[in-house]
């Protein structure tokens, strides 16, 4: 069914794979198309290419105009020419996950049985090692053996770990940022909150609201204000808004009273605008299922036996999102395998959003880890 | 580079894998990998020196000697290096076994403790010793576990390493004419300076 009077339709670059994508839930996509945007220019001997990884609402426009939002890439300060990521001299990748909502297969994408109708809530459960798979297929499709550096954060860095563990060869540097080797129940529970938010909205009609020309918005708005409260600390949140309260005719329970609502709101309709629902649930699934331990016999140092990857595990101070003990415990991890890891914890009162943020000390850090990297790699 | 960074760096041998503890801003790495193309790595307890140390593409990790050493595999290192930092560990005789557990060889610098100048200190104000290297009230050094050189190879013998080479060096680093006697080297250097394998 034609679902553009519900989605703005934007044409994605994209690249089909029809022989489709085995996933771990046992289930096959006939196809697979994976979205995704480069930077830069392929070197002669391809050994010069940066995959980012995207984070659970993010997208492959990690540096430049999204065209969805007309807002900068995401993650612009970090990627572009003479950034840290540079893409006078790296070749970046970024490709929407699978799952997504930006023209990578998802929810949105047409049901294999009913290629009329999107999957909707059929989409079958996929995983970060599924989205991780479906980047592989892009990347071997661009003629890249080896990557020089895969970079991501918060869910993007489970997805760095993922690479790491399932294609160690093809990994020359892995910088997980704000990461987390499994999602811990807290951060499940939050996650469920905004599952059961968007369910409970009466426009979800069983996750086919496309069919009722209707979206989920005031469910999916709630499930991004909850996110989004997990994204900041609490200081961050003191600093900006305190308990100021906004000029308001008449006090009311409900309605913005304190400038922080109104924030809150605004984050919830911003992001509903620019994403589906059915995605939402699609990804935040995948992140809970995250657990790379889990895989090799509840042992994390497993996962990296014999690592020739060289890491950067950066943390930042104030995230209870992925606190810095996550990734203090992946670095011991890679201890245990006598990996070559650098770890860094940058102090700072954004949360977990700091890695999206003006944070100097983690361009610094993540400048110098690469220009290290790129001597040992004989790229200088 | 410092003076007792560069004696350090002649007794490890080119090429090979070192792991340096409280390696600061990572000058020693640094020097091994491009002069004697080492494979060397960091562990550093202050961020801020970590954050330099990264930014300058060194292998460094924010970690404590007293828990981190633990989290290695037994052998990952030919040399494990602890310089001027043994006697700021909570657990000095741990972290000595660990290092010889996941390194062949042990290299460690600490300031000497049973200096004239401290022994005369102590002996003409009976107050704690402040010298150059000293130089912290008691209170608040955290200098927990200083140590003489013949204390340091007191719990060599009796934990059974072999001193493979040692030295005494004044508090610029400069080796001190002292390396045939322990008992003047004790009296008359600053540092103590050695190399360790398991007996």
């Amino acid at each position: 069914m034609d679902q553009s009077g519900i989605f703005p339709e934007t044409e994605h670059q994209a690249v089909i794979f029809d022989d489709g994508l085995a996933l771990d839930c046992g289930r096959r996509l006939r196809t697979l198309t994976v979205a995704y945007r480069t930077y830069g220019r392929l070197n002669d001997a391809r050994s010069n290419a940066v995959l980012i990884c995207h984070a659970l609402t993010g997208d492959q426009y990690v540096a430049e105009e999204n065209p969805v939002t007309g807002k900068p890439g995401w993650w612009d300060r970090l990627v572009g020419p003479g950034k840290p990521v540079d893409t006078g001299r790296f070749f970046v990748i970024c490709a929407n996950v699978l799952g997504g909502c930006m023209g990578s297969t998802g929810p949105r994408s047409p049901h294999d049985d009913r290629p009329d109708q999107p999957w909707g809530t059929e989409f079958p459960t996929v995983t970060i090692n599924d989205m991780v798979r479906a980047q592989k297929r892009l990347v071997d499709h661009l003629g890249i053996d080896k990557l020089f550096a895969v970079i991501g954060g918060s869910m993007g860095g489970m997805q760095v770990l993922a690479w790491a563990a399932m294609y160690p060869n093809a990994v020359f540097a892995a910088v997980p940022i704000a990461a987390a080797a499994y999602h811990s129940a807290q951060n499940i529970a939050f996650h469920e909150i905004g599952r059961q938010a968007i369910a409970a909205d009466p426009c979800f009609h069983g996750g086919r609201y496309w069919s009722e020309g209707v979206k989920p918005e005031r469910g999916l708005a709630v499930a991004r204000m909850t996110a989004h409260i997990t994204y900041v600390s609490e200081a961050a949140l003191t600093r900006k808004f305190g308990r100021k309260i906004q000029d308001a005719a008449e006090l009311s329970s409900l309605g913005d009273r304190f400038e922080v609502e109104s924030y809150l709101n605004y984050q919830g309709s911003s992001f509903v605008r620019r994403f589906d629902a059915n995605s939402y649930l699609t990804i935040t699934r995948a992140m809970d299922l995250f657990d790379i331990a889990a895989d090799h016999d509840g042992q994390l140092a497993k996962a990296f036996a014999g690592t020739r990857t060289r890491f950067l595990l950066v943390s930042f101070s104030s995230d209870w999102l992925f606190p810095t003990a996550q990734s203090r415990a992946i670095a011991r991890a890679l201890n245990q395998v006598a990996a070559n890891v650098s770890f860094v914890e940058i102090i700072s009162d954004k949360g977990h959003d700091a890695f999206l943020l003006d944070e100097p000390d983690l361009f610094r850090v993540l400048s110098g880890f690469i220009a290290g990297c790129a001597e040992h790699a004989g790229l200088a | 580079m410092r003076v007792d960074l560069a004696l350090i760096a002649g007794m490890i041998a080119p090429g090979s894998r070192v792991l340096d503890i409280g390696c600061s801003d990572g000058t020693l790495i640094d020097y091994l990998f491009r002069q004697q193309k080492c494979d060397a790595r960091g562990l550093e307890l202050d961020m801020a020196a970590v954050t330099q140390a990264v930014t300058h593409g060194l292998p460094v990790m924010q970690g404590d000697a007293d828990t981190d050493l633990a989290t290695y595999p037994d052998g990952a290192f030919d040399y494990v290096v602890l310089s001027r930092t043994l006697q700021a560990v909570e657990k000095p005789r741990e972290v000595l076994r660990q290092m010889l557990r996941i390194g062949t060889h042990a290299i460690v610098s600490f300031p000497n403790f049973g200096h004239w100048r401290l022994r005369l200190q102590l002996l003409l104000t009976g107050r704690m010793p402040m010298t150059k290297t000293w130089h912290r009230m008691w209170f608040e050094t955290p200098n927990i576990h200083p140590c003489t050189i013949r204390d340091f190879f007191a719990l060599c013998a009796t934990d059974g390493y072999k001193v493979e080479e040692w030295l005494a060096a004044d508090d610029e680093g400069a080796r001190a004419p002292w390396r045939r006697s322990p008992s003047l080297a004790n009296v008359f250097g600053e540092q103590g300076l050695f190399l360790l394998r398991k007996a």
